[in-house]
C-alpha cells in the first residue's frame, strides 16, 4: 500500500478488491493499488504472480471475480480514450499480410468509429509515431520482415499514436537487444516527462532502479507498491519471490537466480 | 510500395484473363459447347469462387480451415431435414444447411468450454456425427418413390449440372450482401483478425464482430454446397486464400487475388466437370484450386520454393567457388607463387564434393584455367583470391 501519496495529487489508476480466478484457483487475490499520475511504474513478481493478468483484468480483457478499476476516477468504459495498451509481442501472428504503417494506424481505429477508413490524417499521425520510435524508414515494410526489437517498437508506436494518458505495457523488454532496450527506455521516460503514466510488466530486476521511479511487487497479492527507493528493498523482494532471489546488499541491486 | 503493388494487380488481371480465355480454349481443345446449361454452370462456379475465395481469406488468416471443414460437413443433415419439410427449393435447403452448421459449431464450442475435450476431438466427434446423420437422411430420402429428390445427393460431392439460373441469382445476391457487410466492417475485421486483444481494449465488441465474420464464412460455405459438395467445400474456401497469400503482403490484395483465383477454380472446375455428366464437380474444382496453390507455393516471388531452391543452388556454388579459390591460392603460394599450377587431384582430395562445383564455377567466371592435370589462377583469379583473403570470410558478396 502506498503510504506516501503526497507526491502527486491525482491518482491515474485506482484498483480495489480485484480478484481473478481461473477454475476456482485465484490468480489475483484482493488487489488494491493506487498509481499516482506521472510515474513510470514497473510491475514485478515471479512467474505466475499474475502480472499480465493484472493488466488484462483492469482493461476488462478477462472476467474478474470481484473488484473494480478506475482510470482518473472513471471506469474503463468511459476512460478508454485515456488508456493505451501494448500487448505482449508474441500474442499476434507477425506473418499477417500488412505493413508497419498499417499496424500503427490500428491504434486510431477506435477513435475513427464505425464505417470510417483511415485517411491522410491517420497516416501522418502514424508516421509521426514511427519517427518517435525511429522506425520511419520501415513504414512500408511488411511486418513479417521485422526483427523482434522492431516488432516491439511497432507495437509501441501503435500505442503512442493513441495519445493516451496512461499506458499499460506487457513485457516490452522481452527478448530485445540492448540497443532496442535503451531506445524503448528513452521513449518511456519521454512519456513520463510529458506527464503520462506508464505501467510496465518487467522481468529484469537489475534495471528497476535505473528505469523506474515507482514499483509494484506482485505475487498473487500485492506485496508492496510505492516509490522505487522505498519499495524495492531486499525485504520486499524476499516476500515477493520467496527464497529465489539473492542480493547484493550494496546499492539495492538485486539479481534473480535461476528458476 | 509502388512496384510490388502494381505487380500484384497485374497478376490479378492475368488470372482473370486466363479464366476468360479458358472458355474458347475448352471449346477448341475439349470440344465443349457452351449451351445455356453450361453457361449457367460456368457463371455459377465463378461467382461462387469469388465469394468463397474472398471470405475464405479471412478463414485462412484466422487459422479456421478445420472449423470450415467441420461446418461444411455439419451442413448435410440440415439439407435432408429441409428437403423433408419443404421439398427441393435451393434457398430453403441452404437455410437448413446453415442452421445445421451453426448447431454443429455451437456444440463444438459447448464441448470444448464445458468439458475437458480439446477442440480437435470435439470437432472430430461433431463432424462425424452430423455427417453420418446427413448420409443416413439422404439415403432414406433417395429410397422414397417420388422423383423430386433427384440431385439431392449432389450435395455430397457437388454436381454442377443440378444448377439452374435461379440458383446463380441466389448465390450472387447472397454473396453480394456478404461482400457489403465485409466492406462495411473491413477495418474491424482486419483488427480482430490481427490482434483481438488490442481490439477489445479499444472497445470494439469483439464477440459480436467475430460472430458476424464467422457467419459470413458460413454463408460462403453454405452457398457452395450444391456445387462443390459438403466434403470438399473447404477446399474452395481455403485454397484460393492460401494461394493468394503467397503473392502479396497486403490484406486487400490478398482478398482480391483470392477472389479471382476462386473464380478461376470454380469456373474452370465446373466447366471441366460438365464435360462429362458423371464427373462430380467438387473434386474438379478442388483439383484446379489445389493446382493454383501448388503453383503459388512453387513460383511466388520471395516465398516460392523454386526460387528458394535456385537461391540455395547459387549460394552453394558461390561458397564452393570461394573455398576452392582459397585452396588453390594457398597451395600455389606455398609451391612457388600464386600463378603456379595446382594438381587437380589435390583440390578434389581436399574439397571432396565441393571441388567439381567450385572448379566449374571458377572456370566459367574466368578465374582459373586448366592446363593438363593442373589448375592455374588467372590474373583475375589471383586478384579475387587476394581480395578475399584481405576481407576475410564474409567479405565478398556474390562477386566470386
Amino acid at each position: 500500500m502506498p503510504s506516501q501519496n503526497g507526491s502527486s495529487p491525482t491518482v491515474a489508476l485506482h484498483v480495489e478488491d480485484l480478484t481473478v480466478a481461473y477454475q476456482r484457483k485465484p490468480v489475483l487475490w484482493d488487489v488494491d493499488l493506487d498509481v499516482p499520475a506521472g510515474v513510470l511504474m514497473a510491475v514485478i513478481g515471479p512467474n505466475g504472480a499474475g502480472k499480465t493478468t493484472l493488466i488484462k483484468a483492469v482493461l476488462n480483457l478477462i472476467p474478474r471475480a470481484a473488484g473494480r478499476a478506475l482510470f482518473f476516477g472513471q471506469p474503463y468504459e468511459q476512460a478508454r480514450s485515456l488508456v493505451g495498451y501494448v500487448p505482449q509481442r508474441g500474442s499476434v501472428d507477425w506473418d499477417f499480410p500488412t505493413s508497419v504503417l498499417d499496424v500503427v494506424m490500428m491504434g486510431l481505429y477506435g477513435r475513427l468509429g464505425w464505417f470510417r477508413r483511415p485517411g491522410r490524417r491517420e497516416r501522418e499521425a502514424a508516421l509521426h509515431a514511427l519517427e518517435q520510435v525511429a522506425l520511419a524508414d520501415l513504414a512500408h515494410r511488411q511486418i513479417s520482415q521485422l526483427s523482434g526489437g522492431q516488432q516491439q517498437r511497432v507495437f509501441l508506436a501503435r500505442a503512442l499514436v493513441q495519445d493516451a494518458q496512461i499506458y499499460f505495457m506487457d513485457e516490452p523488454f522481452a527478448a530485445v537487444d540492448a540497443v532496442t532496450e535503451r531506445a524503448i527506455v528513452g521513449i518511456l521516460q519521454a512519456l513520463r516527462a510529458q506527464g503520462k503514466t506508464v505501467i510496465v510488466v518487467h522481468h529484469d530486476l537489475q534495471t528497476i532502479t535505473d528505469y523506474f521511479d515507482w514499483v509494484t511487487l506482485l505475487n498473487v497479492e500485492v506485496v508492496a507498491s510505492g516509490p522505487t527507493a522505498a519499495t524495492f528493498t531486499p525485504e520486499n523482494l524476499r516476500r515477493a519471490y520467496g527464497g529465489r532471489v539473492s542480493f547484493m546488499e550494496h546499492g539495492q541491486a538485486a539479481i534473480a537466480t535461476g528458476d | 510500395m509502388g512496384r510490388d503493388e502494381v505487380r500484384v494487380w497485374g497478376g490479378i488481371l492475368a488470372v482473370a484473363l486466363l479464366g476468360v480465355l479458358f472458355v474458347p480454349f475448352s471449346e477448341w481443345a475439349l470440344g465443349v459447347t457452351y449451351d445455356h446449361t453450361l453457361r449457367t454452370v460456368a457463371l455459377g462456379g465463378a461467382v461462387l469462387g469469388v465469394v468463397s475465395g474472398v471470405l475464405g481469406s479471412f478463414a485462412v488468416l484466422r487459422r479456421e480451415s478445420l472449423i470450415g471443414d467441420a461446418l461444411a460437413h455439419a451442413a448435410l443433415p440440415g439439407v435432408g431435414v429441409a428437403f423433408l419439410l419443404a421439398g427441393r427449393e435451393l434457398s430453403v435447403l441452404l437455410i437448413g444447411a446453415g442452421v445445421a452448421s451453426w448447431l454443429g459449431v455451437y456444440v463444438i464450442h459447448l464441448l470444448t468450454s464445458r468439458t475437458r475435450l480439446k477442440q480437435d476431438v470435439a470437432m472430430g466427434v461433431v463432424l462425424a456425427a452430423w455427417f453420418a446423420a446427413g448420409i443416413a437422411l439422404l439415403t432414406y430420402i433417395q429410397a422414397r418413390p417420388d422423383a423430386s429428390q433427384a440431385g439431392l445427393s449432389s450435395f455430397i460431392f457437388g454436381q454442377a449440372a443440378a444448377m439452374v439460373e435461379r440458383d446463380v441469382q441466389l448465390i450472387s445476391a447472397v454473396g453480394g450482401a456478404a461482400f457489403v457487410v465485409l466492406l462495411a466492417f473491413w477495418k474491424e475485421f482486419k483488427l480482430i483478425t490481427f490482434d483481438v486483444e488490442f481490439a477489445a481494449a479499444n472497445g470494439f465488441p469483439v464477440v459480436l464482430l467475430r460472430l458476424v465474420l464467422s457467419t459470413l464464412i458460413v454463408v460462403a460455405i453454405v452457398l457452395g454446397l450444391q456445387l462443390a459438395g459438403v466434403i470438399l467445400m473447404v477446399g474452395l474456401l481455403i485454397a484460393p486464400g492460401v494461394a493468394a497469400r503467397q503473392w502479396t503482403h497486403h490484406l486487400g490484395q490478398m482478398a482480391a487475388l483470392a477472389g479471382v483465383m476462386g473464380a478461376f477454380a470454380g469456373g474452370v472446375g465446373a466447366i471441366l466437370s460438365a464435360v462429362d455428366r458423371k464427373l462430380p464437380t467438387g473434386p474438379m474444382i478442388v483439383i484446379v484450386a489445389a493446382l493454383l496453390v501448388f503453383a503459388s507455393l512453387a513460383f511466388a516471388p520471395g516465398r516460392g520454393l523454386v526460387w528458394a531452391m535456385l537461391r540455395q543452388r547459387a549460394d552453394q556454388k558461390r561458397y564452393a567457388a570461394r573455398h576452392v579459390l582459397a585452396d588453390l591460392y594457398k597451395y600455389a603460394s606455398d609451391h612457388g607463387g600464386a600463378s603456379s599450377g595446382v594438381p587437380d587431384a589435390f583440390v578434389r582430395g581436399v574439397r571432396g564434393g565441393e571441388a567439381p562445383i567450385g572448379l566449374a564455377k571458377l572456370q566459367r567466371d574466368g578465374l582459373i584455367q586448366a592446363s593438363g592435370t593442373h589448375w592455374t589462377l588467372t590474373r583475375e583469379g589471383i586478384r579475387a583470391a587476394e581480395q578475399a583473403e584481405r576481407s576475410g570470410q564474409g567479405g565478398d558478396d556474390g562477386r566470386t
